[in-house]
């Protein structure tokens, strides 16, 4: 049997035991999708909060990534002698790389914790408990709309960033260092090819769907902490467990789905 | 805030985030919407070494389309090479398809020289066809060689 006990706590077993609620967590919550009725209200509401609440933030990071991808590549490739590949390199890597990732860190930061608090506090002040005394389904009424409004925020919110981050690339290679503007382009629409779009795709949705995951269940199991840390502490604690967490499976999962599609 | 300023809102994000993503696919990811704009075309090489996915076809240095599909013919001992051709471009039957190198070190690409016969039908074979030449093989070749030819 699972024996790895420190101090009369069975560590091993009670990860097993955390990891087969969160998936049990996951399966209801994403039933709860597909199965009718469907609410459509509560998913504007979270479309709202997860996406366009976020889509300033997402931009200005962009700019600024896109502009930064192409200062770094331009300084390389000018060495070899090779400027005209800057567009490639520069939709490259936001495309498959940079814009899944850090538009995901992003949300994490501005939208996972705030969502993992939110469900926390519920569950602190009995909200779930009451939801499910007036039979409402709280995996129907909070945690599905946060999982499908994710699951169409996130990739949308990609694609923005990476399309402002191109234009950050051609601010810095093209206006100010008179790359020309055809090889840019051109050179990125032969480099970046349909797999490059679908990876670049698939990491969005699973990034969406792993953070409001992880923050979902983290706020929703708040009173299974085994820590014993509760009330506004718990909510403290899960927060910052939420980021850490979300943002470390973000990152394994970005290696398993590269080295999936490569 | 209000129902209807909360939808607006949220449909101007959908609206934003759904014209950047038909840019990406449309335009990075090359999607067609609009039927097909190339036909293909096969060629079989004796060796197709260093020619990768997505290289260029040219035909007199212009680009004419791109090579979609690299396979090995085990019945034949052939790389079979499957370019997609612009529907603008017609191919001899008879025209030769070579793999050249741009540059030194540059990408390998496929050069289509124009022949004088018939067009070729979509989903047509160019017979005649020239292998990647290894520019290691023809510099040891070469200096091997004439070093042998000193002694």
């Amino acid at each position: 049997m699972l024996t790895l006990a420190i101090d009369g706590k069975n560590y091993l077993l009670d990860l097993v035991e955390r990891l087969g609620r969160a998936g049990i967590f996951l399966l209801m919550g994403l039933w709860r999708i597909v199965t009718p009725p469907y609410k459509l209200q509560p998913l504007i509401k979270q479309i709202y909060f997860i996406g366009s609440r976020s889509l300033l933030v997402i931009v200005v990071a962009g700019v600024f990534v896109g502009m930064v991808v192409a200062l770094q590549f331009y300084d390389t490739l000018v060495r070899f002698g090779s400027v005209s590949l800057l567009g490639a390199a520069v939709g490259l890597s936001l495309m498959r790389e940079l814009g899944p990732v850090i538009t995901g860190l992003v949300i994490i930061g501005r939208a996972g914790s705030a969502i993992c608090a939110e469900i926390g506090i519920m569950r602190n002040e009995s909200q779930i408990d009451a939801l499910e005394c007036m039979a409402i389904d709280p995996y129907r009424y909070l945690i599905a709309p946060r999982l499908l409004a994710a699951l169409i925020s996130v990739p949308l919110l990609t694609a923005v960033f990476i399309t402002v981050g191109i234009g950050g690339g051609y601010f810095v290679g093209v206006i100010l260092f008179e790359v020309s503007p055809g090889s840019y382009f051109i050179g990125m629409y032969d480099a970046v090819l349909w797999q490059d779009i679908v990876m670049g795709a698939t990491k969005s949705l699973v990034f969406g769907l792993i953070m409001i995951w992880v923050a979902t269940a983290k706020g929703f199991f708040l009173h299974l902490d085994k820590s014993g840390v509760h009330g506004s502490e718990g909510v403290s604690k899960v927060t910052t467990d939420t980021v850490v967490l979300s943002s470390i499976t973000m990152l394994f999962a970005d290696y398993i789905v590269s080295s999936l599609i490569l | 805030m209000s129902e209807k300023k909360l939808q607006v809102l949220t449909g101007i994000f959908m609206v934003i985030g759904l014209i950047c993503l038909s840019y990406l696919a449309i335009k990075l990811g090359e999607l067609n919407l609009l039927g097909n704009e190339r036909y293909p075309v096969i060629a079989k090489f004796t060796s197709a070494s260093g020619l990768r996915v997505g290289a260029y076809v040219e035909a007199g240095g212009v680009r004419v389309g791109l090579v979609d599909k690299i396979e090995f013919d085990t019945d034949d001992y052939l790389a079979v090479v499957t370019m997609a051709i612009d529907n603008t471009v017609h191919i001899h039957e008879d025209a030769m398809a070579s793999i050249r190198t741009a540059g030194i070190i540059g990408d390998k690409y496929v050069k289509i020289t124009p022949g004088g016969l018939d067009y070729l039908e979509p989903g047509g074979e160019i017979t005649e066809t020239e292998p990647s030449i290894n520019l290691e093989e023809l510099i040891s070749k070469y200096v091997f060689e004439s070093g042998d030819k000193k002694k």
